[in-house]
């Protein structure tokens, strides 16, 4: 059978298509299907040879063989050093035999670069920085995904993710409707409590135009409203779009590049229409990612930077607390040892590092490392889209307990974690090993220790 | 023989080996793209190249790398080879005095007793590359006979230069192995692993630039932490 009725080359495009996918529950008939998904070998070999180029060639066949990776990788870690988890295995073995073969491989081989595309490796990128020959694995299972993508071999989650990026412009299926009423919705919630608080959708040329994760509108919708509390404290004059206010990418994670060229310039065109001096996202890594890093090549934008000066949460919330927009209560920092949590996807592709130590310097009071940290962080264990894929749910398990014992290492019951990925890995490790912590974003945190400018206060508190 | 094997061919070596290696090195610079690699090489030019030299040049340095310093014994063979693979063929008298014969110039020249050490320390280093690739799964995994080829023809022109410079057997029959390996390595190296000559310096670097344009170099305000 060369095309399944789920599982098969055909991006989805159309709600009814995501929803029909979404009715297969778990993707058993899509697995089912994949076994018998017909490898289209000319365009696989014709994708090689138009996108196959000098980097990745050269990485692959001067890569020395000397297994100085191995250690680097925390998925080889955990599996008891199964040495089919040595990063330039797990890569030659994969993308080294497509690119060998010109693409005449097996369905049964594609299925097997799918397990270890999107269950070996979280494309976390610290292999790389392990190598004598600055080989990047991280990068190369990142092509190789979008490689299997192009052939329908992916897993389902993924798939729909893509598709929800396709039909909705959003990871989940936030309309612009459903976006626009939970603005005003949380204004209002959350604007008794908050005088004057606003949160203004498309207002033209403002300081600061916000981005988020479609999770925060969708499950949390709380966090809007504390960005929102923090802007309103901050005193900064800010927006959102109506449109292009979603700043992550499955797409990313599936290796769906037309889509996340699609999300991406919606993200843009919100920039160049409504001409904010910059723009501030979410505590997300990827979304960083996606939108910040790697968006402006998927745009085609020649410097590689987006159309205005865009950073991370970590940056504005820094400079905030540097310039004193917000005061932090000396007597509410955090007494506990608290420790942090670096992202991947802003810290070691980001150089955010810095940044993250100076907001925990002005909020706690006994902050503690975890080893290894900054650039050389290991990944959560739940990066790369691994945290949502059901049939990889045990290796991903597996793959927590390195971000375990990195934190109960470090003596804390409070774990610091700007990153949407980080913090669900971080709370499902707690889940599954009961080691006893809390995690937070630092939204919540900082809005319990901020103080709170007299004009800013409800009457009653005036009165009293 | 000699004659013919330090003369006509020794030059045919030289130039596919030089000739080779630059256009290595050339087709992996036009082989780039911005787009693909998703690096904006050109418009941060300047700024990628000095991260390109920062990371080539921490990694040329024992200990100068975190890779480096978690693993000492590779770190260890990595250098001892290396050091002496690069050294003892340019610099030692012998070769000098061909290359004047060939070409009319010659390089500085190592003391003999400098470059016999140095040989020895090559030669030791590459025992211990091969003792790695025995002794532990990780790396014996990844290797393949390929693999123990390149290291035979990388260490064979010190194993047989050295038995003819200590004129241990027949000093005829190991300085014609010896020039013979040396010719087969010059000649090969552009086609096989060994062009890591040249491209460990261009895919190092792009790396280096990669860090220093696009992930975070800007940011960071100091070199990244290899």
């Amino acid at each position: 059978m060369p095309e399944g009725t789920f599982c098969n080359k055909q991006p989805i495009n159309t709600e009814e298509d995501l929803k029909s996918l979404l009715g297969d529950k778990g993707g058993a008939q899509y697995y089912e299907e994949m076994k018998h998904l017909d490898v289209d070998v000319p365009a696989l070999a014709a994708t090689l040879e138009k996108t196959c180029k000098a980097r990745i060639r050269t990485w692959l066949e001067i890569c020395a063989h000397c297994g100085m990776c191995a250690d680097s990788c925390f998925l080889y870690r955990v599996s008891e050093r199964d040495p089919k988890q040595v990063p330039a295995y797990k890569i030659q073995s994969t993308l080294g035999v497509i690119v060998k073969n010109k693409g005449n491989v097996s369905n049964e081989f594609m299925r097997h670069c799918v397990d270890v595309a999107w269950s070996q490796c979280t494309c976390c990128n610290r292999c790389g920085m392990y190598c004598p020959h600055g080989i990047d694995m991280g990068v190369m299972f990142s092509y190789l995904r979008g490689l299997l993508f192009s052939q329908g071999f992916v897993p389902w989650e993924m798939k729909i993710g893509s598709g929800m990026h396709r039909v909705y412009n959003a990871q989940m299926d936030v309309t612009e409707e459903d976006w626009v009423d939970t603005c005003e919705w949380m204004a209002d919630e959350y604007g008794e409590e908050w005088p004057g608080l606003e949160i203004p959708v498309d207002k033209e040329d403002a300081d600061i135009m916000y981005t988020l994760n479609a999770r925060e509108p969708k499950h949390y919708p709380e966090d809007l409203a504390e960005a929102a509390i923090l802007f309103h404290i901050a005193g900064e004059n800010w927006t959102v779009p109506s449109t292009g206010w979603e700043q992550t990418s499955l797409a990313m994670f599936a290796g769906d590049w037309a889509a996340c060229k699609k999300q991406v310039e919606t993200v843009y065109s919100a920039i160049e229409r409504l001409r904010p001096k910059r723009v501030v996202g979410t505590e997300c890594g990827h979304a960083h990612r996606a939108t910040v890093i790697e968006g402006p090549y998927w745009a085609g934008r020649e410097d590689g930077l987006p159309p205005a000066p865009y950073i991370h949460y970590v940056e504005w919330l820094a400079e905030a607390l540097r310039t004193g927009k917000i005061k932090i209560d000396p007597s509410k920092k955090i007494k506990e040892p608290v420790t942090l949590q670096d992202s991947c996807n802003y810290i070691r592709n980001h150089g955010l590092s810095n940044i993250t130590r100076e907001i925990m310097s002005y909020i706690a009071e006994d902050f503690r490392e975890m080893a290894p940290n900054r650039e050389h962080n290991y990944c959560c264990g739940g990066g790369g889209g691994f945290n949502g894929i059901g049939k990889y749910r045990h290796q991903r398990n597996e793959a927590l307990k390195t971000k375990r014992d990195q934190i109960l290492d470090t003596g804390c019951k409070l774990v610091v974690a700007p990153c949407h990925n980080c913090w669900d890995a971080i709370r499902d490790l707690e889940e599954e090993f009961e080691i006893g912590i809390r995690w937070t974003f630092l939204k919540p945190l900082i809005l319990k220790m901020a103080i709170i400018p007299d004009h800013l206060k409800l009457q009653e508190d005036e009165d009293e | 023989m000699i004659g013919f094997l330090t003369g006509p061919m020794l030059m045919i070596s030289l130039a596919i080996f030089f000739g080779g290696l630059a256009y290595r090195a050339v087709m992996y610079v036009r082989g780039l793209s911005w787009q693909l690699d998703r690096v904006a090489y050109k418009p941060h030019f300047t700024h990628g190249l000095k991260g390109a030299l920062h990371s080539i040049r921490r990694w040329m340095i024992p200990g100068g790398t975190y890779g480096w310093r978690t693993q000492p014994f590779m770190a260890a063979a990595f250098f001892l080879f290396h050091i002496g693979a690069v050294l003892v063929p340019l610099f030692l008298l012998g070769h000098q005095v061909l290359l004047k014969q060939l070409l009319g110039f010659s390089l500085p020249t190592l003391p003999s007793l400098a470059a016999d050490v140095l040989t020895v320390v090559a030669i030791i280093g590459g025992v211990m590359l091969a003792l790695r690739r025995i002794a532990l799964t990780e790396v014996r995994i990844l290797t393949t006979p390929y693999d123990w080829f390149i290291l035979a023809v990388s260490v064979a022109p010190f194993v047989t230069g050295f038995i003819a410079r200590m004129h241990w057997g027949n000093y005829d029959f190991w300085i014609i192995a010896h020039i013979l390996t040396g010719e087969l390595l010059l000649i090969i190296a552009p086609f096989t692993k060994l062009s890591h000559i040249v491209l460990f310096f261009m895919s190092r670097g792009q790396l280096g630039m990669d860090y220093s344009i696009k992930r975070g170099g800007m940011k960071r305000n100091y070199a990244f932490p290899w």
